[in-house]
C-alpha cells in the first residue's frame, strides 16, 4: 500500500506541475492573439484615452509577468477574474456550465462504457464471427461520422416523431427525471462517437492477452470462453482499457462544444465558444484551464487504477 | 472420488491414440506436424517423449487432451480415453475432462500462471469449474500438496501472487495444481526445461512423488534424455513427427536400436582434450582484476571478480541464473564500467567504456549471443552482415571484402553460393549462430566471449556449433570465454574453469582438476545436480540427500554455514 499512495502523491505532484506549465502556455498563447482587447471592448468608442482608461481599469498596463501572476493567484483562490463581456464574475458564470457538463459527461459514461465494455468482451468472445464485423462496422460507421451529422439524424429520427426533445435546455433547477429525458439525444448521439473507440480498445486488448500461455492453461483447465475472457483476459487488460476510457471522458468534456451547439445545451464548450467570439479573454483562459485540468485529473485517476489492477505492481518482491 | 472412474476402468489401458496426423498452418499451407504415431498409455504408467524441437512432442501431448493449438488440426487417427473416443466429443464433453481427468503441466510457469490472480484461487479453478470440491475443502487440499511437495510456508504460499515466489515454486506449484482434480493423467511438457540445474532436482523430485503418490499416469515431455531416464518407465523418440523407436526406459538407455537414436545419446560423449597449461611466464591476453560492478543505483551484481584467460585457451564462466556471468562479459566488452578493479588485454589496461577504447582494441574482443534470432538485423542479408565488421575494422572492400565474405562462410561450413543472399529468417537455428560465428571472426579478434551460444539449440547442432568453435580456435589461435550454465557444455570444450555465484567466483582452475573431488561445496552442489543416465540417479540422489535437502533449501543450508 505505501507504494501506491507514493505513487499518488508523485503523480499530483507531476500533475500541478503540468497544469502550471499549461496555464503559462494558455496565457501566452492569448497574449500572442493580435488586436488590443481594450479597443475591441469600445469598438467605434475608443479614443486614446478611453483605451488608457481601460487598459488600466483592466490591469493591461501591467507589464505580463505581473498579470500572469496576479492571474493565476486569483485562479488559485477559486477567483478567475471578470468576464469581459458580460461584467461578471466567471465563477459564478462556470460553476452551472460545469455542472451541466459534468451531469451531460456522466449521463453518457453510464451509457457508454458498460456498453462499450460489454461489446468490447463479446466481440472478442465471437472473434471473427459475422456479430464481430458487423458491431465493428457499425461502431467504425458511428465513429467515422461528424457529430453534429450525428446529432440531427438523431433529431430526424427521434425528435422530429416526437419521442425525445431536440433542445436540451436545462437549468439548475430542473428535475433529474426530467433531465436525463432532455439530455437523452445528446447523450446518445455522444455514446455513438465514443463507443467505438473503447470497444475496439477492448477488443484489441483482450486478444492481446488472448495469445499468452495462461490462456491457454486457462483452456486447458476446461474453463469455458466466457469465463476465460472475463476472469483470465479482462484483469490482464485493464490498464489499456482504463486508459482509453480516461481519454474518452475527458474528450466528453472538453470536446463536445459542436454536440452542445446541436442540442442548444448549456455546458463548457459552448461558453468557451462564447468567449473567443466576443474575445472575453479571461474567460477563455479559464474554460482553457478547466478543460486541461479535466484531462490531468482522468489520466491521473486512469493510472492509479491500471496500478490497482496489477498484484505486480501493487505488491513487489 | 473413486466413483467418478468410469465403468470401463476395468481395463488397464487409460489412452490409446492411433495413427495420429497433425497438421499445422503456416503462410497459408498447410504442412504436417505428426504423421501417424501411435501411443498407447496404461493406468499409473509414465512414458517418456524426447525429441528435438519441431519433433511434435508438445502438439502430440496436447492431442492426448483433445486439444490442438490455433491453427493446428487433428486431420486423422482415433484418440481414446478411458474408452471414450476423444475426437466425436463436442466441445463441452472436452472441457470437462481437461484440467479434470486430463491436467497438463507446461514449460514456464512464471508464464502459464495468470499473474492477476494469486495462487491458491488458480489451485482451486479447476475443481470449482468440474464441481469436485467447495472451495474451502480445494483450499485445504492445495496446502496439503504444497505440504507435500516442500513448498516453504505452505499454509501461506498460496496466497500469493505469481510474481512474489521464485521459478522452482512456482512449477513446483503448476504440478500441484494439475493434481487440483485428482486426474488420471498428467501431460508434463518440459516442466523443467526454463529452470537452473539445481532448482530442476526439487521439482523433479516433487513431481515423481506426486506421481508415484497419486498412481497417475502420465505423459513427460522432454529433450533432455537424462531427466526423462529419471521419470519414465517407457521412453518413445519422435523425429519431426515420426515415431523412431520406443522402449522400455532400461532398454532405451542400454540398447537404442535406431541410428537416431544412438546419435542422441553420443552427443553426450564428446569431450575435447584438455589443452597444455600456459607457462607461467605468459601474458593472459584478458586479465580481469577485482572487478566490482552493478547497474543503476542496485547493489553490486559483481563482486572482487578476477580471472585470467591465456592464448588459445578456453574458459568457462559457469554459474546460474543471476550469478554474474553475462555482466563480467559486460565488463569485459566495456558495455559496463566497473565501479572498481579493471580489465586488461595482453598487459595493458582497456578503457572501462567502449566508448573510450580504441577501433583495434574494440575488434579484437568480439562477442557471439545466446540468441541468434535477436542477434542478427532480420533485415541484412548474410553477406551485408558479415562483410560489415571485415569492412569496418579491417577496411576491405569491392572484390576482396566478396571473397573475405565467401572465404569466412567456407569456415564456417555453409556454402557460400547457396547461402550468400539469404535473410536470417530463411536459416535454421544453428545455421544463424554459424553466421553469428563467422561475423565475430570477421574482425579477426584474438578473443570471442560466447554467451550461451548453445542454450537455445537442440543437441545434435550444438554439438556442430561446439566443434566448429573448437576448430576455428586451433586454426586462428583464438582465446574464448564460454558463459554457460550447462556442465556438460563445459565438459566439452573448456580448458578451465570459473564457478560463480552471486557475482562471487567461489572456485576456479583448470578442468580435469575441477571435475575431480574434492570440490568447493556449491560446485559440488552445481555437479551433483546434473541428471545422469541412470534411471536411479534421481532416487539416489534423494536418498542422499534427504527431501529437504535440493535446490534453493540446499543453497540456503550452505549458506547458512557459512560456505559460500
Amino acid at each position: 500500500m505505501p507504494n501506491i499512495i507514493s505513487m499518488i502523491i508523485k503523480r499530483l505532484g507531476l500533475g500541478v506541475l503540468t497544469l502550471l506549465l499549461l496555464s503559462l502556455l494558455i496565457f501566452l498563447s492569448v497574449e500572442a492573439l493580435p488586436g488590443d482587447l481594450a479597443e475591441t471592448i469600445l469598438g467605434q468608442q475608443a479614443t486614446p484615452e478611453t483605451v488608457a482608461a481601460i487598459r488600466k481599469e483592466l490591469g493591461l498596463d501591467q507589464p505580463p509577468l505581473t498579470r500572469y501572476l496576479n492571474w493565476l493567484g486569483g485562479v488559485v483562490q477559486g477567483d478567475f477574474g471578470n468576464s469581459l463581456a458580460l461584467k461578471k464574475p466567471i465563477s459564478g458564470l462556470i460553476a452551472p456550465r460545469i455542472q451541466n457538463t459534468l451531469f451531460l459527461t456522466l449521463y453518457t459514461a453510464a451509457i457508454a462504457v458498460p456498453l462499450s465494455i460489454i461489446l468490447g468482451l463479446a466481440v472478442s468472445l465471437f472473434r471473427n464471427s459475422y456479430f464481430d464485423r458487423i458491431t465493428n462496422t457499425t461502431a467504425l460507421a458511428a465513429i467515422s461520422m461528424p457529430e453534429f451529422f450525428v446529432g440531427y439524424v438523431m433529431i430526424y429520427f427521434f425528435a422530429l416523431s416526437g419521442y425525445f426533445p431536440s433542445m436540451a435546455n436545462i437549468n439548475a433547477n430542473t428535475p433529474l427525471l426530467d433531465k436525463l429525458y432532455l439530455c437523452f439525444l445528446p447523450a446518445l448521439t455522444l455514446t455513438l462517437v465514443v463507443t467505438a473507440h473503447m470497444m475496439r480498445m477492448t477488443r484489441a486488448a483482450i486478444i492481446n492477452v488472448l495469445a499468452l500461455p495462461y490462456i491457454e492453461m486457462a483452456r486447458l483447465k476446461g474453463a469455458k470462453p466466457s469465463r476465460i475472457i472475463v476472469r483470465h483476459a479482462l484483469p490482464n487488460a485493464i490498464a489499456p482499457i482504463v486508459n482509453v476510457v480516461a481519454l474518452n471522458l475527458a474528450y466528453l468534456i472538453t470536446g463536445v462544444v459542436i454536440v452542445e451547439i446541436v442540442f442548444v445545451f448549456p455546458g463548457l464548450g459552448q461558453l468557451m465558444v462564447d468567449g473567443v467570439k466576443f474575445r472575453d479573454v479571461p474567460v477563455v483562459q479559464a474554460t482553457a484551464l478547466i478543460f486541461a485540468s479535466a484531462y490531468v485529473g482522468l489520466n491521473l485517476l486512469a493510472d492509479i487504477i491500471s496500478t490497482l489492477s496489477n498484484p505486480r505492481l501493487m505488491r513487489q518482491r | 472420488m473413486a466413483a467418478r472412474k468410469s465403468a470401463s476402468s476395468s481395463s488397464d489401458l487409460l489412452l490409446s491414440m492411433k495413427n495420429i496426423h497433425i497438421k499445422g498452418k503456416s503462410d497459408d499451407k498447410w504442412i504436417d506436424i505428426i504423421n501417424g504415431v501411435d501411443l498407447d498409455l496404461n493406468r499409473g504408467e509414465v512414458l517418456g517423449l524426447i525429441g528435438e524441437s519441431g519433433a511434435g512432442k508438445s502438439t502430440l501431448g496436447l492431442a492426448a487432451m483433445g486439444f490442438c493449438r490455433d491453427g493446428c488440426k487433428i486431420t486423422d487417427g482415433s484418440i481414446q480415453f478411458d474408452g471414450m473416443d476423444m475426437l466425436s466429443l463436442s466441445k463441452n464433453e472436452l472441457r470437462q475432462l481437461r484440467g479434470h481427468r486430463i491436467s497438463y503441466v507446461a514449460q514456464s510457469a512464471a508464464a502459464s500462471f495468470n499473474p492477476a490472480h494469486k495462487l491458491i484461487d488458480q489451485f482451486c479453478e479447476a475443481p470449482l469449474i468440474h464441481n469436485v470440491m467447495s472451495r474451502s475443502q480445494a483450499t485445504e487440499y492445495a496446502i496439503d500438496l504444497y505440504h507435500r511437495i516442500n513448498l516453504p510456508d505452505p499454509d501461506h504460499f498460496g496466497f500469493r501472487y505469481p510474481h512474489e515466489v521464485s521459478g522452482g515454486q512456482l512449477q513446483r506449484a503448476m504440478t500441484a495444481m494439475a493434481l487440483s482434480c485428482r486426474p488420471d493423467l498428467i501431460i508434463f511438457d518440459e516442466p523443467t526445461t526454463a529452470l537452473d540445474v539445481t532448482t530442476q532436482i526439487e521439482v523433479l523430485a516433487a513431481i515423481k512423488d506426486i506421481v508415484k503418490e497419486f498412481n497417475t499416469a502420465a505423459i513427460y515431455i522432454s529433450h533432455d534424455l537424462a531427466v526423462v531416464a529419471q521419470m519414465a518407465d517407457r521412453i518413445k523418440v519422435l523425429l519431426k513427427g515420426d515415431e523412431v523407436e520406443q522402449a522400455p526406459t532400461d532398454v532405451m538407455l542400454q540398447s537404442p536400436s535406431q541410428d537416431y537414436t544412438k546419435s542422441l545419446w553420443a552427443v553426450r560423449e564428446y569431450n575435447r582434450k584438455e589443452q597444455k597449461i600456459p607457462p607461467q611466464t605468459e601474458m593472459p591476453i584478458i586479465s580481469i582484476k577485482n572487478v566490482t560492478a552493478g547497474y543503476a543505483s542496485k547493489l553490486d551484481v559483481l563482486k572482487e571478480v578476477s580471472f585470467d584467460i591465456y592464448k588459445k585457451r578456453t574458459v568457462a564462466v559457469v554459474g546460474e541464473s543471476g550469478s554474474g556471468k553475462s555482466t563480467t562479459a559486460r565488463v569485459v566488452t566495456g558495455l559496463l564500467k566497473p565501479r572498481m578493479g579493471s580489465v586488461s588485454f595482453e598487459g595493458e589496461t582497456l578503457p572501462a567504456g567502449y566508448q573510450s577504447r580504441s577501433r583495434d582494441q574494440l575488434r579484437r574482443i568480439q562477442m557471439i549471443y545466446q540468441m541468434a534470432d535477436t542477434a542478427l538485423n532480420p533485415k541484412l542479408r548474410i553477406r551485408d552482415l558479415i562483410a560489415r565488421p571485415a569492412n569496418m575494422y579491417l577496411g576491405l572492400s569491392g572484390k576482396a571484402l566478396e571473397e573475405r565474405v565467401r572465404e569466412l562462410l567456407h569456415m564456417i561450413e555453409m556454402e557460400p553460393d547457396q547461402f550468400i543472399d539469404r535473410l536470417p529468417s530463411e536459416l535454421s537455428g544453428g545455421q544463424k549462430q554459424r553466421i553469428g560465428i563467422a561475423r565475430a571472426i570477421a574482425a579477426e579478434p584474438s578473443i570471442i566471449i560466447c554467451d550461451e551460444v548453445t542454450s537455445a539449440l537442440d543437441q545434435l547442432v550444438a554439438e556442430g556449433i561446439l566443434k566448429l568453435l573448437d576448430r576455428l580456435q586451433s586454426e586462428l589461435d583464438l582465446s574464448y570465454m564460454f558463459i554457460t550454465h550447462d556442465l556438460a557444455t563445459v565438459r566439452a570444450i573448456a580448458d578451465e574453469v570459473v564457478v560463480m555465484k552471486d557475482g562471487v567466483v567461489v572456485e576456479q582452475g583448470i578442468k580435469s582438476k575441477m571435475f575431480t573431488p574434492p570440490h568447493h561445496p556449491y560446485t559440488e552442489l552445481l555437479l551433483g545436480s546434473v541428471p545422469e543416465m541412470d534411471p536411479k540417479w534421481l532416487d539416489r540422489l534423494l536418498d542422499e540427500r534427504g527431501k529437504d535437502n535440493l535446490g534453493d533449501a540446499a543453497i540456503a543450508k550452505m549458506q547458512n554455514q557459512g560456505l559460500a
